[in-house]
């Protein structure tokens, strides 16, 4: 449980958010052409960081809108909050 | 050679102030090689090891382990064993763990504390009606015991139940398994170390690994905080920390960790003497032999290691149990607790070969390993000692994320996830 700085509405609960996963996972442009194991990539295979992870938050009983994060998995401390679109910080 | 435990040893030890007792199992410094490491001494490494020694004649097998013996998930979570699940695949693994625990403490000559209390899952609206009853269906048609209440029956199995239909969830019913219940935790790890421990596998405690050993797609051995250890068989029972691992392998996982709390209550005399478990509100509960209410909350919903959880969903799992037990409005909680889960798209397990050679993964276990321990260290033993799976994890393979034959078994984990 933490405290998460939403780039629209400051700083609120984190019961008021929800977290969408990794971060910058690029939807395939020829979905057509993709082999079985490339699908699974995109849809199933994650890193799943113990330590500093990009992930996408979704501010879902605020604005509603989503955002990035950069946090630390370790101890749930956030490095960063970006608005989509923007480049990722460097950690 | 172990002595045997039994009424007359401890009579013999009660003379000595039971101060004489043998050392369960050792505490040895790790060996150059092994022809097979288990990575993670919770309950599942352990049965691995164990069953890799007694039914594969493995003699040279080494168990790694971070912290030390059950202090892990094994001792975290709360001590659930049930094998009413949906699908085939799910029934024949669980079903198969529930066997094992039947004789297991005759086995191990270890008391687990096994108790067939039952487990009753409720139902608070139509869908949850239509899923269980569904549920109770498939179960019976694979041989396991299920059978639907109404709701004058579950109040009558458990007095305690609020049956009022004017709460927010009313109680429409619910799915009994008799042969369903509870064992003893922290002694399932300690039985299977101290019987692994007994046909030589070195159980190696505060030995953390930092790193696989890759000669092209073959494992060499592991580099650990003490020292390198090699091996050409590894099988890795990381729970939460399974990513971890794999990434040192350069592989990735289907798996995102989350954390997922218990508490226990002060301690009361009998008052619950089944398990208790509702889906739609989250809320589980069964009573230990020591008196306390054992709840199980839900996941927090993001990746993360810290072995906490949110406040917040220690909350909804506890208004939802006093709407259910209006009775246990005045108790007050003792301990509350998080473990780290590993959960996979379709809440079901990955008992499997990678396509590493020697390097197999069990994991994925999610909100609900404990059940499984005795089958998935049988079934996981089996595959690193033949490099196939048994029939009964075949479809537990990592390949099914590729192939799309996923065990989807959301419904039947009991704890929406």
């Amino acid at each position: 449980m933490f405290v998460i700085n939403c780039p629209y509405c400051g700083e609120r609960d984190q019961s008021e958010f929800s977290c969408g996963g990794e971060a910058h996972i690029v939807r395939p442009k020829q979905p057509t052409e993709l082999s079985d194991d490339e699908w699974a990539e995109y849809l199933f295979m994650r890193k799943n960081i113990k330590g500093v992870q990009f992930e996408r938050w979704n501010h879902a009983h605020g604005c509603r809108k989503w955002f990035n994060m950069v946090r630390d998995t370790s101890n749930d401390k956030i490095h960063a909050v970006y608005k989509m679109g923007e480049k990722p910080p460097v950690i | 050679m172990k002595n045997k435990y039994s009424i007359f040893s401890l009579i013999k030890n009660a003379f000595s102030q039971h101060e004489n007792w043998q050392q369960a199992w050792g505490n040895p410094e790790p060996k150059k090689e092994y022809e097979a490491v288990i990575v993670g001494g919770g309950g599942h490494g352990l049965a691995t090891a164990y069953y890799l020694a007694k039914k594969h004649n493995m003699k040279n097998i080494a168990v790694l382990e971070k912290g030390w013996i059950g202090g892990g998930n094994t001792g975290r979570n709360t001590t659930i064993i049930r094998s009413n699940y949906l699908w085939d695949a799910s029934a024949g693994l669980y079903d198969h763990a529930l066997k094992i625990w039947e004789n297991l403490s005759q086995e191990l000559n270890y008391n687990i504390m096994f108790s067939q209390r039952g487990v009753m899952n409720l139902a608070h609206n139509l869908q949850d009606v239509r899923d269980l009853k569904r549920r109770t269906h498939a179960n019976r048609l694979n041989g396991i015991d299920a059978v639907w209440l109404d709701t004058k029956q579950v109040k009558e199995f458990c007095p305690i139940i609020n049956i009022s239909q004017d709460i927010r969830y009313p109680v429409l019913g619910g799915t009994l398994q008799r042969r369903a219940g509870t064992a003893r935790h922290d002694a399932v790890a300690w039985g299977y170390a101290r019987g692994a421990d007994a046909m030589g596998v070195d159980i190696i405690q505060n030995c953390e690994v930092k790193g696989i050993k890759r000669n092209g797609d073959q494992v060499e051995g592991l580099e650990t905080t003490k020292g390198f250890i090699k091996s050409k068989k590894i099988g890795v029972v990381a729970a939460g920390h399974s990513s971890v691992i794999a990434n040192m392998a350069g592989l990735k996982l289907p798996l995102e960790s989350k954390p997922l709390q218990a508490l226990v209550s002060e301690p009361v005399k009998p008052i619950i003497d089944t398990v208790v478990m509702s889906n739609a509100v989250h809320a589980y509960v069964s009573q230990s032999d020591k008196g306390e209410l054992v709840i199980g909350a839900g996941t927090d919903a993001y990746i993360s290691y810290t072995q906490r959880g949110s406040h917040d969903v220690v909350e909804g799992t506890l208004k939802a149990i006093l709407e259910l037990y209006p009775i246990f409005s005045r108790m007050k909680m003792l301990r509350q607790w998080g473990g780290i889960v590993d959960i996979c798209p379709d809440a079901s397990p990955i008992i499997s070969k990678t396509n590493i050679k020697g390097l197999y993964f069990n994991c994925g276990w999610g909100t609900g390993g404990f059940k499984a321990t005795p089958g998935s260290g049988d079934l996981f033993a089996h595959t690193i000692a033949n490099d196939e799976p048994h029939k009964l994890n075949a479809a537990f393979n990592l390949n099914r994320f590729v192939s799309g034959d996923l065990v989807d078994e959301h419904g039947a984990a009991a704890v929406a996830h």
